[in-house]
């Protein structure tokens, strides 16, 4: 004969919303207390920000100037260069989301998304002209490029060397040629906006990537002369502030090349940056360097390869992969550094907030520039660091 | 019979490595020689100068903030001091500030209590995800420049003061009776580490037992005492005074300064607020299970055990952070506090010769690296002793 166990459940004030509410803000008399206080300090900052932005935040100064916070003076009639350049960029982050999967694959739709939402938005709240069709075409255009993509691991290989040239068309679209009809030279003084920011970082942490490279290999080189090269110029670099290295470019650059080269604002601050990200990017590679087991060098010696191979075919492509997340890190960074152009004069983001707010119509609107400036540098870095951390779970770093 | 085969030379590793490393500076020479030679000439050709002689000529532009004594009478020497003054105390003042604060942020990030550690998260997350310069100018333009004017300051009991001009509070000023109390309160300090060291080296209670209560007990009592029996009060109050366009007396701190100051701290203290969280968490499990049972209490367990464990794997990040701080400190151009980038910018534009000033700007700041270096270095030495 069976008898019925009554099971007795937990207290209902340890399980469920009661419980967690208990557990995580009321477990103990200070933890109330400080619950209630910050419950209080919320309130007001919450319902102050909130009664600012919906009623007395004059939210037109970011819509009437949405064009020159996206790409600065950069010619109106030549926009389209632009929305080429995002085309670009839509297949080959569809093409990457579909080959590769996991990560990227999320980003291939935050990055659909975003154009669903920016569309939404031009219809109501800023009116970005063509934009609207640019932008619905561009999520055709990522949506066809994952589908395409989608499970063709063999085309991984090809996904860098396609993302370089795109690099490469990217500047060579933006720039165009002089005394060229269909495609007329902008100069990279009419680059500003967003569109500048992005150009700035992303030119600096490509070309300071073989440098930096090559510097981390230096510092451990055999070689004292060399290595004392490559450790005097990685700690002179990480011992000055970036403002001075770009004040550097911006006067001495001119000084330090023959005469009839010249080179405008723009190309100074970008070499001023590479020049800055290099000694960083060392550093971040030679922890990965060091990080290589002694083992996997001996071993590819004893089976015959030469100092060149072994560094080229088993530790930089073990190193490097290695320190992709730092890499993200040191891009971001290099990103929200950008603004420090704003000081030489450039129109970054930060710098066309700043003239908006000289015009007349617009002035004494600094709160309202400056929030949604950092919030766009803030939705952009955010996902990256969200990707990085993503990419270290991905990669096993640091757990083995 | 041995069979000799010599190595051709240039396969030879010791020939290979003096010929590379001549060719590498022989390319490094070119180059230099390719860059000093346009450099010669362009400073040639455009009546610029390589010394530093320029220090010694008069400046002739005023400096808004200055901790010595300065006029524009004075020469681009003096200048550079006031600016490097300038750089030293925003730094200082700021490192101080921003570990208090990254530390009591990172502690709540670790908070049981959810409310609390979202909000330090979210905290976190903004600080490190936009630039430093958006939030200088953000505090610059958009808080202090919105405050009201002079005539119309914010009011805090009659002790503080905010107008766009800056922050003025009280500053204590020693009274004649100083002295007399000076010494009274220095014998009670003398008195408290005294008992603090009979007491926290007792056998029966050392290491658990902190008289914190007998020490401060000491040293209140001793020093009130004196307080009360020299009769007038040995410390004065200044009190800051609404004058026409601006306050007279107490402590006024620049809104370029605070602003620069209060950018830099909250900024820095996120990142040392991860440090801090970081090195916590790295304290293995098992340390505060063997303490617990052992019998210490949650603040024992923190005190001795997670503290200074945690410190050995916080400081070397958290000197980066330190130089992280004085170098982004140079952003004050931005807002206009005359650091010292800002101040030598004037002066290049000036003297008309911005390469020997940018120069020197650039080894005063990798000096000031250097030696942070240097002590955090020491410390750390100090730190990572206590493992053994």
């Amino acid at each position: 004969m069976t008898t019925a166990i009554e099971t007795i459940g937990p207290p209902r004030t340890s399980v469920g919303v009661l419980g967690w509410l208990r557990k995580n803000l009321f477990s103990t008399w200070y933890n109330t207390l400080l619950t209630i206080v910050t419950l209080w300090v919320i309130w007001v900052v919450g319902s102050g920000l909130l009664s600012w932005s919906l009623t007395s935040a004059r939210w037109d100064v970011i819509t009437a100037n949405a064009r020159l916070f996206l790409i600065g003076p950069y010619p109106p009639d030549q926009v389209w260069r632009v929305w080429l350049v995002v085309v670009i960029v839509s297949v080959l982050f569809g093409l990457s989301g579909g080959v590769w999967g996991g990560t990227i694959r999320t980003f291939t739709m935050s990055l659909a998304g975003g154009y669903v939402t920016l569309a939404v938005l031009s219809l109501f709240v800023f009116p970005l002209g063509e934009g609207f069709v640019w932008l619905i075409a561009n999520l055709v255009i990522v949506l066809a490029a994952y589908f395409v993509g989608r499970g063709r691991k063999a085309w991984q290989g090809w996904m860098i060397p396609l993302w370089l040239a795109a690099f490469v068309l990217t500047i060579v679209l933006l720039q165009g040629f002089a005394k060229n009809e269909w495609l007329p030279e902008v100069s990279t003084t009419k680059w500003g906006g967003l569109l500048l920011t992005f150009m700035l970082s992303v030119v600096s942490i490509v070309v300071s990537f073989p440098l930096g490279v090559l510097l981390a290999l230096g510092r451990r080189s055999k070689l004292p002369v060399v290595r004392i090269f490559s450790i005097l110029y990685i700690e002179l670099v990480r011992g000055v502030p970036l403002i001075t290295i770009l004040y550097m470019t911006q006067i001495m650059l001119p000084l330090f090349l023959p005469g009839e080269i010249r080179i405008d604002n723009v190309v100074r601050a970008m070499v001023g940056m590479t020049l800055f990200t290099a000694a960083y990017l060392a550093e971040n590679v030679r922890g990965g360097l060091q990080a290589i087991p002694l083992g996997q060098i001996e071993a590819a010696q004893a089976v015959g390869l030469n100092n060149a191979l072994v560094t080229l075919f088993i530790v930089l492509p073990q190193a490097l992969r290695m320190v992709i997340p730092a890499i993200v890190g040191l891009f971001i960074a290099l990103f929200k550094d950008t603004t420090l152009v704003m000081i030489v004069g450039l129109l970054d983001l930060l710098g066309v907030g700043r003239s908006v707010l000289a015009q007349p119509e617009f002035m004494g609107l600094q709160i309202e520039v400056y929030i949604f400036v950092a919030a766009v540098f803030f939705i952009f870095s955010y996902a990256m660091s969200f990707a990085s951390y993503r990419l270290e779970a991905a990669l096993g770093v640091g757990k083995r | 019979m041995q069979r000799h085969t010599a190595v051709p030379f240039w396969r030879d590793v010791r020939v290979l490595t003096v010929f590379s490393q001549v060719a590498f500076v022989l390319v490094l020479a070119v180059a230099a020689g390719f860059l000093y030679a346009n450099l010669s000439f362009a400073m040639r050709q455009r009546g610029l100068v390589a010394g530093f002689d320029y220090l010694n000529l008069e400046a002739g532009f005023e400096i808004g903030e200055v901790l010595v004594s300065y006029s524009p009478a004075d020469t681009y020497g003096r200048a550079f001091f006031v600016g490097l003054l300038n750089t030293l105390l925003v730094s200082g003042v700021g490192i101080v500030l921003a570990t208090i604060l990254g530390v009591v942020t990172g502690v709540a990030r670790l908070s049981t209590n959810w409310l609390v550690n979202r909000i330090a998260a979210i905290y976190i997350e903004i600080m490190r995800n936009t630039p430093l310069l958006v939030q200088l100018v953000f505090i610059y333009f958009g808080v202090f420049m919105k405050l009201p004017p002079v005539r119309d300051s914010l009011e805090f009991s009659s002790l503080l003061f905010a107008n766009q001009r800056g922050v003025f509070m009280p500053r204590p000023i020693p009274s004649p009776s100083f002295a007399a109390w000076f010494v009274c309160a220095a014998f009670g300090i003398g008195v408290a580490i005294l008992l603090w060291r009979l007491l926290s080296r007792h056998p029966k209670t050392q290491a658990t037992y902190v008289p914190i209560l007998s020490a401060t007990g000491a040293l209140l009592l001793i020093a009130g005492s004196g307080w009360t029996l020299i009769g007038d009060s040995p410390i004065g109050i200044d009190l800051p005074v609404k004058g026409r366009f601006n306050f007279t007396g107490g402590i006024g701190l620049s809104s370029e300064f605070s602003a620069l100051l209060v950018g830099l701290v909250i900024y820095t203290a996120a990142f040392i607020a991860e440090v801090v969280r970081g090195g916590i968490q790295a304290v293995k499990r098992g340390q505060i299970e063997a303490a617990r049972a052992v019998g210490l209490g949650e603040m024992q367990i923190l005190r001795l055990i997670i503290f200074p464990q945690a410190l050995r794997i916080i400081v070397p990040p958290l000197t980066s952070q330190y130089l992280n701080l004085a170098k982004n400190s140079s952003l004050a151009i931005g807002i206009g506090f005359p650091d010292l980038f800002s101040v030598n910018t004037t002066i290049a534009n000036q003297t008309g010769q911005p390469v020997p000033v940018i120069m020197l700007v650039m080894a005063t700041y990798l000096a000031m690296s250097l030696f942070t270096s240097l002590i955090m270095n020491i410390y750390n030495r100090y730190v990572q002793i206590l493992e053994k």
